[in-house]
């Protein structure tokens, strides 16, 4: 118990507590024992078999909680365990309330055989029953290791710790003994590692606290189940701060951090970034507008000039599932340059996790606003909640520039005969630029066509979309009737 | 800031850790033959000048408990060995230079 203490981790009593309203928790399953026989396991005696179920209330709003104890048997997962984790579970999803799994686990409780194996199961197949009824958060505070990461992977939301979550199919010491690569497990499966290469986590903190603070405030932004919409808070103006016209540079090759705008948008200017380091070339998050959540995509000029790439495709569509599932309206904030061109890109599949995107976008039934600010050329135009998505409204600023690809590429093609012929091909390749960037380097030929509904002044941004999501309250839409998509996961 | 070349405008931006890191793709050589996972060299079969007949077996790479035959991918020469039997390799480790015949 001393050694989880120094490696800053709180036990698991310690953790339900720090997380939960005060005096709210209510544990059940205490006086739950293993039954295994086996390997001495007839004479060990682990209280609650490892593992601590009940329910309370997070800012008054009541939810599930589940929290692996390493310190008895070192979390390890049996029968019995498991029994009171699908309890816990199934309670969760009958009374339609929120359910987090905090995961401290040495692994399956090899003692028990496959009997540890059929837990994970029965975990894993409620997740995916669970999974857009409630919200399903995981916590990883410590080991999670070999099939048990995929409870997790099938949740929600997964929050991790700085030097204290751990997460990987196969350990450095299978690695090193069969392919013979050394690698620590910080660098294999640490929390920088899932929140920055893999996209496994969704929020990174240094310690347990500022993760539970976190947790405190994701839930006070989504509903309690799918057939509740978030509790609204009292409306607020965004802060006084930097003019919304002055934050964007004309020039659609100079960037910006788009973290800015949104902040001119949302009640308090706060934002609740998901996913900060993974594709941070796309901005995922939660904000309030008038008081109700809005879900928010924007790409982010400041890196990788905000390009639709595999990760960043992933990132954005598995967001706006979730905020179709929870009754959230999504707010599109583009400038982008289209899809990130290489090989890499090419073969690491951009065609498919690119189409997740289209998917998303164009099965969400919520309110779905999109304004364009600067750039929004080819594929990125479409996939970017476009009128043809069924985007419910789209604005752009006058500095739009809505067009098939950017003035200098278009120019390239469209007068490659001219361009090759002239006596000064640079000097008429950038003629043919400025000529190209003057005929549909802006909003007003899509708008001609109605693909924009209007052209909007930057500092309108907010006010626009407010009544946009007002008009928006009772959309109704049916989709064709089926058991499920299919889609390019 | 660094630069980002999208479809002919150079962009002024910032890249991510996973971005920087990435493998430039390049042709493959089919004349070099690389080890496809870490293991030991148990046998080898050739000499170098030898002639070999496509499938022909060229070494014995053990790995993960499973002897692998690595095979000749079509009618030529030996022109190199770069291992040595018992010799433990890591992954992409080249092995051997071969040319086609005429």
């Amino acid at each position: 118990m001393e050694m989880q203490a120094k490696m800053g981790k709180l036990n698991a009593r310690e953790r339900i507590l720090a997380l939960l309203d005060k005096n709210s928790f209510h544990e059940y399953d205490l006086f739950v024992e293993h039954s295994a026989k086996d390997f001495g396991m007839e004479s060990k005696v682990l209280h609650g078999d490892g593992v601590i179920i009940g329910t309370g209330t997070i800012k008054s709003k009541p939810v599930c909680i589940f929290a692996q104890d390493f310190t008895v048997a070192g979390g390890s997962l049996g029968l019995m365990h498991a029994r009171k984790i699908t309890k816990i579970m199934d309670h969760a999803l009958k009374m339609r309330v929120p359910l987090i799994g905090i995961n401290d686990s040495g692994g399956a409780r090899i003692q028990e055989g496959v009997n540890s194996l059929a837990g994970y199961g029965e975990i894993f197949f409620r997740n995916t029953l669970a999974s857009g009824v409630i919200p399903q958060i995981s916590v990883i505070l410590g080991p999670c290791a070999g099939g048990a990461v995929y409870s997790p992977a099938l949740t929600d939301f997964v929050f991790v710790v700085e030097n204290i979550s751990k997460m990987f199919i196969t350990g450095p010491s299978v690695i090193k003994s069969v392919l013979g690569e050394e690698i620590s497990m910080e660098e294999l499966g640490g929390a920088r590692v899932h929140s920055e290469i893999t996209g496994n986590a969704h929020f990174f903190a240094k310690t347990e606290l500022e993760c539970f603070e976190q947790i405190k405030t994701l839930i006070s932004y989504i509903p309690r189940s799918n057939a509740k919409k978030a509790l609204a808070y009292p409306p607020k103006s965004p802060l006084k701060g930097r003019k919304i016209e002055d934050i964007v540079p004309l020039d659609p090759r100079i960037p910006y951090d788009m973290r800015d705008i949104i902040r001119t948008i949302t009640d308090s200017s706060e934002f609740l970034e998901i996913m900060e380091l993974f594709a941070p070339n796309i901005i995922i998050g939660f904000g309030r507008m008038d008081g109700e959540t809005v879900g928010f995509v924007a790409n982010q000029p400041m890196v990788l000039a905000g390009v639709l790439d595999c990760d960043s495709s992933d990132k954005a569509a598995r967001f706006i599932r979730y905020c179709d599932a929870f009754n959230i309206p999504i707010v599109t904030l583009e400038d982008l340059p289209g899809y990130l061109p290489g090989v890499d890109q090419e073969h690491a599949g951009v065609i498919r996790h690119g189409a997740k995107i289209l998917y998303a976008y164009s099965e969400a039934t919520v309110p779905k606003v999109t304004v364009i600010l600067r750039k929004a050329y080819g594929g990125g135009y479409i996939a970017m909640n476009s009128r043809h998505l069924r985007a419910d409204f789209v604005f752009a600023w006058p500095t739009a520039e809505i067009a098939v690809m950017g003035p200098e590429g278009a120019a390239n093609i469209v007068f490659r005969k001219e361009i090759a012929e002239a006596e000064n091909p640079d000097e008429m390749r950038q003629q043919k630029i400025r000529e190209y960037k003057e005929k549909f380097a802006n909003p007003y030929v899509a708008a001609a066509q109605g693909y924009i509904d209007e052209v909007i002044e930057p500092r309108e941004t907010r006010s626009r979309i407010l009544h946009a999501l007002q008009v928006s309250e009772n959309k109704s839409v049916f989709l064709p009737s089926k058991k499920h998509g299919i889609p390019p996961f | 800031m660094k630069e980002l070349i999208v479809q002919g405008a150079v962009y002024k931006t910032t890249f991510t850790r996973k971005f920087e890191e990435r493998v430039n793709w390049e042709a493959p050589n089919i004349n070099m033959l690389y080890s496809f996972i870490p293991g030991t060299i148990i046998d080898i079969f050739v000499k170098p000048k030898q002639k070999v007949k496509e499938g022909e077996t060229l070494l014995l790479l053990e790995a993960m408990k499973m002897q692998n035959q690595v095979r000749m991918p079509f009618d030529g020469e030996i022109v190199k060995i770069h291992v040595k039997k018992d010799e433990v390799i890591p992954n992409r480790y080249l092995i051997m230079e071969i040319k086609p015949k005429k």
